[in-house]
């Protein structure tokens, strides 16, 4: 019998007899000849080895063989053996919510490990056991701000990912909410502007850091003014950053959200993915999402539950903070592990290894004729180029050379033909990037 | 078990980064250097695979144990598609690949664009997106399709009708897409009650949101009259589709009149649950819908390449970043492929099959919310046992004792002392057997010793946690002061 099915057909005779009925089709009494499907034309089914054939030949039809700079919020980062060895145990994966924490500890523990990394990592009091993505994260912050304050004016700014801010947008079509968005000044936020906006309406100004340009800042006083007029600040963060960079906490930003597919999840084309967030402790009621607590058992000994699910749609329904029930839990458990295996000073290194190597990466690529590689302020492990020609005639050229040559900004942004954003990581080798610039050169000049 | 951060010790390193190979001196600027210490911890590789294995041996979960969580359909999860999503070609793809040419992705547009034929063909709908990262993320793109529809036609509606048993999802999504929720109640022979139905729609009515088979396991015989209530003044009914693990083969919510439905991947579609996602929650809709489903969407051209097409001016927009989970996809997929139509309607014969078979077992020792034939799962009240002072809660903890994950208990939430027990097609007699014999043990020991329940479960690495304490002094980061 397919389907991993166990019954045998004495089994199926005994169940039949046991309920009192004489066949399967009598369990289905309340499903009238008029509910049949008017057709079920399905392939018949095939083996385990032909399925596994078949996917196989439909990878082989994807390019991941390229060299990539391509990044704009997603990274080709190495993922440690560990991680994948130990988020494969079935004792993890095979579970579900822990809504019997007596036999769940180990997922309990585990994502309390989690809230307590992002924390430290953003510098931050709480933070949640999961949201979807980084794009859901942001909405999920944004709708929170909107709760705490009571006002209805949010605040973009340009340099917020254009994914997610396209995100953001579509979920608020039904709402009533008004939207600026601050365009950026040579990359950089448009502070004089941003905070001539912020007003007595506004329930939260969203940034990004770095930008999506890959624009390193310190947002300090944006919050300073946000704050004297009650406005909440939201940021958005490339945690592996963090391992250097300001934290959001230094800033007193009020509430952090990022994407944490860089923690040590593979890029399998756009997901499972993780969204992190964190916030300070007087908002914790106001948060989204599951929240692992500790407590103690009736014998004295710490343990962890879900808790403040009050706040949550299986109790509360239509007044809840959030629709979120599933979670990624599992990405965050494997997040957890990649940061215990790369810990305290690995975070750390793996940053500045990163920011060498783009900046190694961004003088290569000066050198050559007609490419501007010009910034306003610094820039981490991402920064944009203008060509001399459209981004369009080039990309082309560089794929047949085994490259995949960044992001075309145009995408979003009509006016930027001309520019790509490079991304690099630690997996890209010095010969790489130096023959990634060569290949830049041929495809402009030969 | 001592938290990971308590196994730190000074120095000791858990992975090797390579060493930097390009000769560059550039430091970023002191003003944009965090000074404060991230205190992860200093373990070694193996004292991270010692600790989390460990931990992982503080779970139950469908590979050890009996799991009959009632609504979430916890099902053997094939091992060969936790293979499948790891092949390299799909692991390794960035999303943003298809900007830089669809050429370069075909073999996951394929993926995507197939799994949409066969999730249209299973559910009886014509168009699907894959995008919805969860099913209540694919409610809530279910309702903005429903307002988008509305406010292209120029309907003035005002709320969504959703009945009293549904999950808490459903008003928290239908709320969030801007929805006034009207509840409907359930009436003695379990069922939506219609005539109260008719009372409540109106021209104002959106739509109706179902789970069908209902969250008390029973299918309405009246579903098409519903659904032909809610059209007669243009409103739209959404198939939540936590259940469809009963219908396989059966009936297509597309043939039962309903417009748009999700449908829970890692519920049906045997896709592990990961202790609390991720999941995935593709959404179909009927062609008169179609032209509002998220971009992109991936099309098939006259030369059978495949391309994303973001040409949809109508649409509601992106509702995530991408495709959607597209590695829990791609594990559907392998599961749908290999079981094919046969395989399919056994699953939801078998399922049918397993949980009338615990029902009829157990009812005389439970007292069953409503005395009809139930699909894929059986909705059971303790209320006899809360006589003697025994509640569901302890009878889970009860199971949690013979190594068996409890069944959902206190839901839905209109049955008292709920125990909603969905065995899934892939459990056996004999473990059912086995579970039904400790719930007899329960319902006798109820009536013997009912004090005795406090106790349990007294065999697991701890022994009921202080709930209240968890909410009233909340501790949720280790590095918190108290």
């Amino acid at each position: 019998m397919s389907g991993f099915i166990a019954n045998t057909d004495s089994d199926i005779k005994d169940m039949l007899q046991a309920i009192g009925v004489n066949s399967i089709d009598d369990l289905f009494v309340d499903i009238k000849p008029r509910h049949a499907p008017h057709s079920f034309d399905v392939p018949e089914g095939k083996s385990e080895f032909e399925v596994l054939e078949r996917l196989y030949g439909l990878a082989a039809r994807n390019a991941t063989n390229l060299v990539s700079f391509l990044g704009a919020g997603y990274y080709d980062h190495y993922v440690p053996s560990a991680v994948s060895a130990l988020a494969s145990r079935s004792e993890f994966y095979t579970a579900y919510t822990p809504y019997q924490p007596e036999c769940s500890q180990g997922t309990l523990q585990a994502l309390f490990e989690y809230q307590s990394m992002i924390c430290t990592l953003t510098d931050m009091d709480i933070a949640n056991a999961s949201l979807y993505d980084g794009g859901t994260a942001l909405y999920e912050a944004m709708m929170m701000a909107l709760r705490i304050t009571g006002r209805k004016k949010i605040i973009m700014d340009g340099g917020v990912s254009p994914i997610y801010r396209t995100i953001i947008r579509s979920y608020t079509k039904n709402l009533d909410i008004a939207f600026a968005e601050t365009p950026v000044v040579h990359g950089r936020s448009n502070r004089a502007e941003i905070k001539k906006m912020l007003d007595q309406d506004t329930a939260a100004i969203i940034l990004q850091n770095p930008n999506f340009f890959g624009a390193i800042d310190d947002h300090s006083d944006i919050v300073e003014t946000a704050h004297s007029r009650g406005v909440l600040v939201l940021e958005s963060v490339y945690p592996v950053s963090l391992g250097l960079l300001k934290t959001p906490g230094e800033m007193a930003v009020d509430i952090v959200t990022g994407e944490g597919q860089s923690l040590g999840l593979a890029l399998s084309f756009g997901g499972p993915y993780l969204g992190f967030m964190a916030t300070r402790k007087e908002y914790v009621r106001k948060m989204p999402g599951r929240i692992v607590g500790e407590t103690i058992d009736t014998k004295g000994r710490r343990c962890f539950v879900n808790t403040l699910q009050v706040r949550e749609q299986h109790i509360r329904r239509e007044r809840a903070n959030s629709n979120i029930c599933t979670n990624v839990a599992l990405c965050a458990i494997q997040a957890t592990i990649f940061m215990s295996l790369l810990g305290r000073s690995g975070l750390k290194d793996l940053a500045g290894l990163i920011f060498q190597k783009a900046e190694f990466a961004r003088q290569e690529i000066s050198k050559i004729k007609g490419v501007e590689v010009k910034r306003s302020s610094p820039t981490f492990n991402e920064f944009t180029i203008c060509l001399p020609q459209k981004a369009s005639a080039i990309i082309p050229k560089m794929i047949s050379q085994g490259f995949a040559p960044g992001f075309p900004l145009s995408r979003y942004y009509p006016d930027m033909e001309h520019y790509l954003l490079i991304a690099v990581t630690e997996k890209r080798t010095k010969e790489e990037i130096v023959n990634f610039a060569m290949a830049l050169e041929r495809a402009l000049w030969n | 078990m001592e938290l990971i951060f308590e196994k730190s010790a000074s120095g000791r390193k858990g992975f090797q980064l390579p060493k930097s190979d390009v000769d560059i001196q550039a430091d970023i600027p002191a003003a944009y250097i965090r000074k404060t210490e991230c205190l992860l911890p200093e373990v070694s590789e193996l004292d991270v695979v010692r600790h989390f294995t460990q931990l992982s041996k503080l779970n139950f979960s469908v590979d050890g144990n009996f799991y009959p969580l009632g609504s979430c359909t916890m099902k053997y999860n094939p091992k060969f598609t936790e293979q499948a999503a790891a092949i390299k070609g799909f692991a390794d793809l960035h999303p943003l690949l298809p900007q830089l040419d669809n050429s370069l992705v075909q073999g996951a547009l394929e993926v995507l664009y197939h799994m949409d034929r066969l999730l249209s063909e299973i559910t009886g709908m014509d168009d699907f997106t894959m995008q919805p990262l969860a099913g209540a993320h694919g409610e809530l793109t279910g309702v903005m399709i429903i307002a988008a529809y509305h406010r292209l036609k120029g309907n003035k509606k005002t709320h969504i009708i959703i009945p009293d048993s549904a999950h808490g999802t459903n008003p928290a999504s239908a709320a969030i897409a801007g929805y006034e929720i009207v509840t409907i109640p359930t009436d003695d022979k379990g069922a939506l009650d219609f005539q109260k139905l008719k009372g409540l729609v109106n021209t104002q009515t959106a739509g109706l949101m179902l789970t069908c088979p209902d969250t008390l396991g029973l299918f309405n015989p009246d579903i098409d009259k519903i659904t032909e209530l809610i059209h007669a003044v243009d409103g739209l009914v959404y198939y939540d589709g936590a259940n469809l693990n009963a219908l396989l083969g059966r009936a297509r919510p597309g043939d039962l009149g309903f417009d748009v439905i999700h449908v829970n991947l890692h519920k049906t579609f045997a896709t592990p649950h990961g202790g609390g996602g991720p999941g995935a929650g593709p959404v179909g809709v009927k062609r008169k819908l179609s032209h509002l489903l998220p971009i992109s969407r991936v099309v098939k051209n006259a030369d059978n390449t495949y391309a994303l097409n973001y040409n949809y001016p109508d649409s509601i927009g992106y509702v995530a970043s991408f495709y959607g989970n597209f590695g829990v996809i791609l594990k559907a997929y392998a599961y749908i492929l290999m079981l094919g139509k046969e395989g399919l309607r056994n699953v939801s014969d078998h399922a049918v099959l397993n949980a009338s078979y615990m029902m009829a077992k157990l009812k005389d020792y439970y007292q069953i919310a409503y005395d009809r034939r139930c699909m894929h799962e059986c909705v059971f009240s303790a209320m006899r046992q809360e006589a003697q002072g025994v509640h569901a809660v302890d009878i889970a903890k009860f199971l949690i004792d013979k190594g068996m994950h409890p069944p959902t208990i206190y839901f839905p939430l209109i049955v008292k002392e709920a125990i909603m027990i969905e065995p899934t097609e892939t459990e056996s007699k004999e473990s059912m057997d086995q579970f039904i014999a400790a719930m007899i043990e329960a319902a006798q020991l109820a009536e013997k010793d009912p004090k005795s329940f406090k106790q349990y479960p007294k065999t697991m690495p701890i022994t009921r946690p202080d709930e209240v304490k968890a909410a009233k002094e909340i501790h949720c980061n280790f590095f918190a002061k108290r």
